[in-house]
């Protein structure tokens, strides 16, 4: 006896092959976009982690009295110092060129360096002290072993003497790598080994600061008297779409309307968070109103039936039943469009915040810099060693996007119809 | 009346006790023209529903029975597009006044819904809300009263007097909406409409309600619009027929189920159309 069931016609085998195409053909795409993201993401970690180590090099420095007068202990020549030591490990140095190229492989920091801890720790005092320096940023590479030795001199940054003379100290433990902590409290530098994120994360942290205060509550308003409130005609319709393509204008735009308007009008200091949030903000908005208006028109609309049925006004409908449901979707809104913020580049470059600053900004009218313009900053740097800092500040980026992300999702997932 | 919610509430207490067996006509309708926009969706409605009576609006689905219920409390207000014209009274005043506060007016007029719509909030917040907003108690035990005594009324209390805290989301579709009937019977209003109040209950739960109509109509007002005819048969004292925007036939209710006067009446509650 045949099966009645079987698939005997050939236009059966053709539907279910056409499945069986779409099915294959979506689990390519996916495997295909996956692939991309763990490259970029290995790639990113592989370079970055670099940055969270740092190569230090010990030397024996006299601070005798001698060199040091205890009286004045911010008077001595501490550069003297480093480099008499630096000499005296490596008596066989001779000629101007020569002598440059030992100086060369700790930080021009490291006398800078020996005073704060003398300074510190004025114990240190009357003798000679093992301490270690910090090397400088091509020693680093070495000391990380991304230096390859086995290629001609003319190759690579380090000379053969340079390699002759860190292979030296490594080999007498006098090479070793530290957890960089200055990396996290300390702002940017012109030298690698001595460049800090701090200053772009407070600054980033300041101008969203200044976005959310900003545009949140703007935002939410807005979306509330547009979806609740405002009659619909055209004037609404007309503020509906251009709303829609202010969300789609390109950020550099806001940027230089921020140029034209804080800086040149009203006067803001340049480069600061608080003209960086602003313009942050102009960015935010559109996308917050719409973000906010979905969240008040996914609330059912008999919740609104049922208290004005009670003889609620369309006020209280609204800030008692709609709006509170709303607030969720609307946070998550507001998180989402924080991070699109977070990550944006272009229109800080044109208000100045990707200027080159050292310090940690301390306030909203301080230049500074954000994450995103520190890493175009980086990765624009000739220094090899930045590559590795370009890398670290990205991670540190995509940290707080993921940080952000999550929170959105976790707040959609906990509040999610609750009616 | 409606201008003031203490007023609406003020002289309740006496008119409730007055009407018992008399037929008394608190709500007027005439020549009421409803529109969508360009589209006439009721066309010359003339009736009178008298106090202390369940009226049920029935007729086939589209026939404006329920456009004409939410006539009644203005919740047509709320379509942008929706124009009334014609004229409602209720208790002698003509509720499209401008001088009428919509708000006092619903507060008078209370609503139940298709769907049961509690607030995702507590049961007991459910209830408290609408005393709350018209500042109906006076403190927080008077509020608790109001609060008890809906409950006792909609005849839920026995069954949610342990979990007042709960939401009133998580409890059954029937009790919903019975937590819903609480809810409109805690502002005090006079008149209640309902509209298709059992369409999502189970035949268990329909029972419960249509009891419950039967012991609220010694207080209030009932109109209902409802799909069941036996239902309409069930509750009601008066019905009326809607058809294609117009009103076809009101009387008695017996005396539609049983001679009705208009062959359409006759087809709809023979399961000729509809």
């Amino acid at each position: 006896m045949t099966n009645p069931f079987g698939a005997q016609s050939p236009d059966i085998k053709q539907r279910r092959a056409a499945q069986t195409r779409f099915e294959w053909g979506g689990r390519l795409a996916i495997t295909v976009a996956l692939g991309f993201l763990l490259a970029m993401t290995v790639t990113i970690a592989w370079l970055g982690v670099g940055a969270l180590q740092q190569t230090e090099i010990k030397l024996a420095v006299d601070l005798g009295p001698d060199n040091i007068d205890p009286n004045d202990l911010k008077g001595a020549s501490y550069n003297t110092i480093v480099k008499n030591a630096l000499k005296a490990r490596f008596p066989e140095v001779e000629g101007r060129r020569e002598k440059r190229d030992l100086y060369g492989i700790l930080s021009p920091d490291a006398g800078f360096e020996l005073k704060e801890k003398v300074v510190a720790d004025p114990s240190l005092l009357g003798g000679t002290r093992e301490l270690w320096f910090l090397a400088s940023d091509d020693a680093d590479l070495f000391g990380k072993g991304r230096v390859d030795v086995t290629l001609d001199q003319s190759q690579r940054r380090l000379n053969d003497l340079e390699v002759g003379w860190l292979q030296d100290l490594k080999a007498n433990g006098e090479l070793q790598k530290r957890f960089n902590m200055r990396f996290f409290t300390h702002g940017d530098s012109r030298e690698p080994e001595l460049a800090g994120i701090l200053g772009a994360l407070v600054g980033s942290a300041m101008s969203l600061f200044v976005c959310f205060i900003l545009c949140f509550p703007v935002g939410v308003m807005a979306a509330i008297y547009l979806e609740e409130f405002a009659p619909k005609n055209r004037i609404s319709d007309f503020i509906e779409v251009n709303i829609n393509n202010l969300a789609a204008v390109p950020s550099i735009v806001f940027g230089l309307l921020g140029l034209a308007i804080f800086l040149n009008v009203f006067g803001l200091p340049r480069s600061s968070p608080l003209v960086g949030g602003m313009v942050l903000s102009l960015m935010t908005l559109p996308a917050i109103i719409i973000a906010a208006r979905a969240a008040l028109s996914a609330v059912p609309p008999s919740i609104r039936e049922a208290a004005l049925g009670l003889g609620a006004s369309r006020l209280e409908a609204t800030f008692h039943h709609v709006a509170p449901l709303a607030m969720p979707g609307m946070l998550t809104g507001a998180i989402v469009g924080m991070a699109r913020a977070l990550g944006e580049t272009a229109p800080l470059l044109m208000i100045g915040m990707v200027a080159f600053i050292v310090d940690v900004p301390t306030s909203l009218v301080q230049p500074a810099t954000a994450l995103p313009v520190q890493i175009f900053l980086w990765a624009d740097s000739p220094e090899r060693a930045f590559m590795e800092k370009t890398s670290a500040a990205i991670i540190v980026l995509l940290f707080f996007l993921v940080v952000m992300n999550l929170t959105a999702i976790l707040l959609r997932k906990r509040y999610e119809q609750r009616f | 009346m409606f201008m003031e919610v203490q007023d609406a509430q003020g002289n309740g207490q006496t008119s409730g006790q007055a009407a018992r067996g008399e037929s008394e006509t608190v709500i007027t309708a005439r020549d009421v023209d409803v529109y969508y926009g360009n589209k006439k969706a009721l066309e010359g409605v003339n009736l009178d529903i008298q106090r202390h009576q369940v009226t049920s609006l029935i007729g086939p689905s589209g026939c404006g029975k329920t456009t004409f219920l939410r006539c009644l409390n203005r919740m047509n207000d709320l379509i942008d597009i929706c124009r009334v014209t014609g004229s409602i009274t209720i208790e002698g005043q003509d509720i499209y006044d401008p001088a009428v506060d919509v708000v006092a007016l619903r507060a008078h007029v209370g609503m139940v819904f298709q769907k049961p719509n509690p607030f995702p909030k507590s049961i007991f917040e459910n209830i408290a809300y609408g005393p709350r907003i018209h500042r109906i108690a006076r403190n927080k035990s008077e509020l608790n009263d109001i609060v008890v005594d809906s409950l006792k009324r909609a005849g839920l209390w026995d069954e949610v007097h342990d979990r007042l805290d709960q939401p009133g989301t998580g409890l059954s579709g029937g009790q919903q909406q019975r937590l819903c009937i609480a809810r409109a019977i805690a502002i005090q209003p006079k008149i209640i409409l309902m509209d298709e109040p059992c369409s999502a209950l189970d035949p268990i739960a329909t029972a419960k309600v249509e009891e419950l109509m039967e012991e609220l109509k010694a207080h209030f007002t009932i109109v209902i619009v409802t799909h069941s005819m036996q239902q309409a048969a069930r509750v009601s004292q008066r019905t009326a027929f809607f058809h294609l925007g117009i009103l076809v036939e009101q009387g008695p209710t017996e005396q539609i189920f049983t001679t009705p006067q208009d062959a359409r009446t006759e087809n709809y509650i023979t399961g000729r159309i509809g």
